[in-house]
């Protein structure tokens, strides 16, 4: 049978991140919390390849109550169980005490029902670190190919898997043994409309949540949260601004002026002649 | 006595090596440099050292010493011809395990991602991804400095300085463009040491069947010696025509802030930022962008910067070395024309 495993992260909508102009601090309120688009673009998939095949999308995911919303969209888009891991404990993860949580999780689901393809965005926008699908794959010893962009063939009887994947030179064509896992890039696939039925079963859907000891499996506390991440915040701080060059205001000088008091300053600092190789 | 070793990833495809892996010779000196005094002082040694992978690769490795490595580990094996994840990172983590490296840096290009997350799992330490700054300092309770890196957080309007305590290597990924190039010294000597890679054909996992080259090339904009960006302010995407003119008459290349990309207006290959490339060309001319703080630690290591915005409070007059307030519609036309006039007297 065709299992797929999708994790997926709940993030604050960068798109619509406003600066507060007094503070220069992020406005929190206000700010929508979706679905991780990469990670969303990987479910789509994943479910066209159920639909494709026959068989399950279960999706997991790390995260306070709150992610609840976010397991009921993915159910809403195709997957069959969600399953939130949310613990007090697991604040303050790195991401190395991330993966520890996740691949501790998708051993107990693998064991359950035996999983074919893993599916993670190629990053989360809230962090942009693409390390914790990396460390899930080299946790659970499995193959991984990043920057997925198609799924060419996925051969269940032998058990293998075709992906095409970019790189900064060209594109991969890689074949590997399943399990595999994919960090997929958004053209993995589009997002469909969801139909009628999953709408209505995600509305009533209630995720399961595996707590620190209540679920199949218990977790190491010295490997989660705050405890099991080697980094933390030394301080935070706005960066020191350099000295701002001078200003002209074509209100009062002109535009032609202000344009050229501008080129004069680039001349004067060598600059134009460098970039036009002009003789000067 | 003790060793201590500041490590950089040496990136190679097909024998042609990243700059970033020299950029971070560079910044792993430097870093060495400011724990001289207290190594001198306990008697420890402190090193610069490179791993590189690869098939036939030797040249390169020579290379390093040129750019500051004072030692090579070498894992010359066919199997890493080409990249490949596992025994890219199997590799480099039982080298890393054998001399015991107190940092490493390594390069957050596509390649350096997907290995970066890789080894700091394989050697159960932390990685802190795309620092913008990189120091050695002292850490209460800590007896010798440790490595604070520091990267924009919460999308990107504050930054973070990260540090790993008891964990070693002191991990950090670093984008190409954001240090800069140290000298080459082709005179540089320094040892060259093989080590076995350790993973077979059939462990590596994942079998590459064929590489697709891409249709078209994207604008390589990282290492663009000029670069014009345009930003929401351009109201529309065919307004990137203006912005194109002007990159054309600098013999530069377009570049864009963050709103331009998820609204579609231009490819993501050409996004500056925190999310996108960072960037240190000679000339950067930022319009109609307001500076986020994440466009800005993308961009303000360029050697000249100039800003035009409507507002005369846009945050990117912040890091400008000289703005225009005005209407970029009037001014880049105007631009335009004054740096032809400008190329024809130089010409004359």
């Amino acid at each position: 049978m065709f299992h797929a495993l999708v994790a997926i992260k709940q993030v604050p909508d960068t798109t619509n991140i406003r600066i507060d102009p007094e503070t220069g601090n992020l406005v929190r309120e206000g700010v929508p919390a979706i679905m991780n688009p990469y990670d969303a673009h990987a479910l789509a998939e994943a479910v066209k390849w159920k639909r494709k095949l026959g068989g399950k999308v279960t999706v997991v995911s790390m995260g306070p109550p709150s992610f609840i919303t976010t397991i009921r969209e993915a159910i809403e888009l195709g997957a069959d169980r969600g399953i939130l891991l949310s613990d007090r404990k697991f604040a303050g993860a790195d991401t190395l005490a991330t993966s520890y949580v996740l691949a501790a999780a998708i051993e107990v689901i693998h064991k359950e029902e035996p999983i074919s393809l893993l599916f993670f965005g190629k990053q989360a926008i809230d962090g942009d670190t693409a390390q914790v699908g990396p460390g899930v794959a080299v946790r659970l010893e499995l193959p991984i190919l990043t920057y997925a962009t198609k799924i060419r063939a996925v051969d269940l009887e032998n058990g293998f898997v075709t992906v095409e994947r970019h790189t900064e030179h060209w594109v991969e064509v890689v074949e590997t043994p399943m399990p595999t896992m994919l960090t997929c890039e958004k053209e993995i696939a589009e997002i469909p409309f969801a139909p009628l039925p999953d709408l209505i079963r995600s509305l009533r859907y209630d995720p399961e949540i595996w707590t620190m000891s209540a679920g199949p499996l218990e977790f190491d506390k010295q490997q989660v949260g705050v405890l099991g991440s080697p980094t933390i915040v030394f301080k935070m701080g706005t960066p020191p601004l350099p000295e701002p060059g001078e200003k002209f205001n074509t209100r009062e000088v002109g535009v032609e002026k202000a344009v050229q008091l501008a080129l004069d300053k680039a001349a004067a600092a060598g600059v134009l002649q460098a970039v036009l190789g002009g003789a000067q | 006595m003790t060793t201590r070793r500041f490590w950089v990833f040496i990136e190679q495809v097909e024998g042609n090596v990243h700059p970033v892996s020299w950029e971070l010779l560079g910044v792993a000196r430097d870093l060495a440099s400011q724990v001289a005094a207290e190594a001198e002082e306990k008697g420890d040694a402190v090193v610069v050292e490179a791993v590189l992978l690869g098939d036939k690769v030797e040249a390169i490795a020579q290379e390093a010493l040129g750019y500051g490595a004072d030692r090579v580990y070498l894992i010359d094996d066919p199997v890493v011809a080409y990249y490949r994840n596992c025994p890219y990172y199997k590799g480099i983590a039982a080298v890393a395990e054998k001399y015991a490296p107190e940092v490493f840096l390594i390069g957050a290009t596509i390649l350096g991602r997907d290995l970066a997350g890789a080894v700091a799992t394989a050697l159960h330490t932390g990685l802190t991804a795309d620092c913008t700054g990189l120091e050695m300092g002292e850490v209460r309770g800590v007896k010798h400095k440790l490595l604070l890196a520091t990267r924009p957080a919460f999308g990107g309007n504050i930054m973070a300085t990260i540090v790993c305590r008891q964990h070693t290597p002191q991990m950090s990924s670093v984008r190409p463009r954001v240090f800069p190039m140290p000298e080459y010294d082709p005179a540089a000597e320094g040892e060259i040491i093989r080590e076995p890679l350790g993973v077979t054909e059939a462990g590596a996992l994942t079998c590459i069947l064929e590489f697709l080259h891409h249709q078209e090339k994207s604008v390589d904009i990282e290492y663009a010696d000029v670069i014009v960006a345009g930003g929401r302010g351009l109201e529309t995407p065919e307004n990137f025509q203006l912005i194109q003119q002007l990159a054309d008459v600098l013999g530069g290349v377009v570049g864009a802030s963050r709103p331009c990309i998820d609204a579609g207006w231009i490819d993501s290959a050409q996004q500056v930022g925190q999310s996108g490339k960072t960037v240190r060309p000679k000339l950067y001319i930022a319009a109609g962008i307001s500076g986020a703080l994440q466009h800005k630690v993308g961009m303000q290591n360029s050697d000249f910067i100039i800003a035009i915005n409507s507002d005369p409070q846009a945050p990117i007059f912040e890091v400008a070395d000289v703005g225009i307030v005005g209407d970029l519609f009037q001014v880049i036309p105007a631009m335009i024309a004054q740096i032809e006039a400008y190329q024809q007297e130089a010409a004359t």
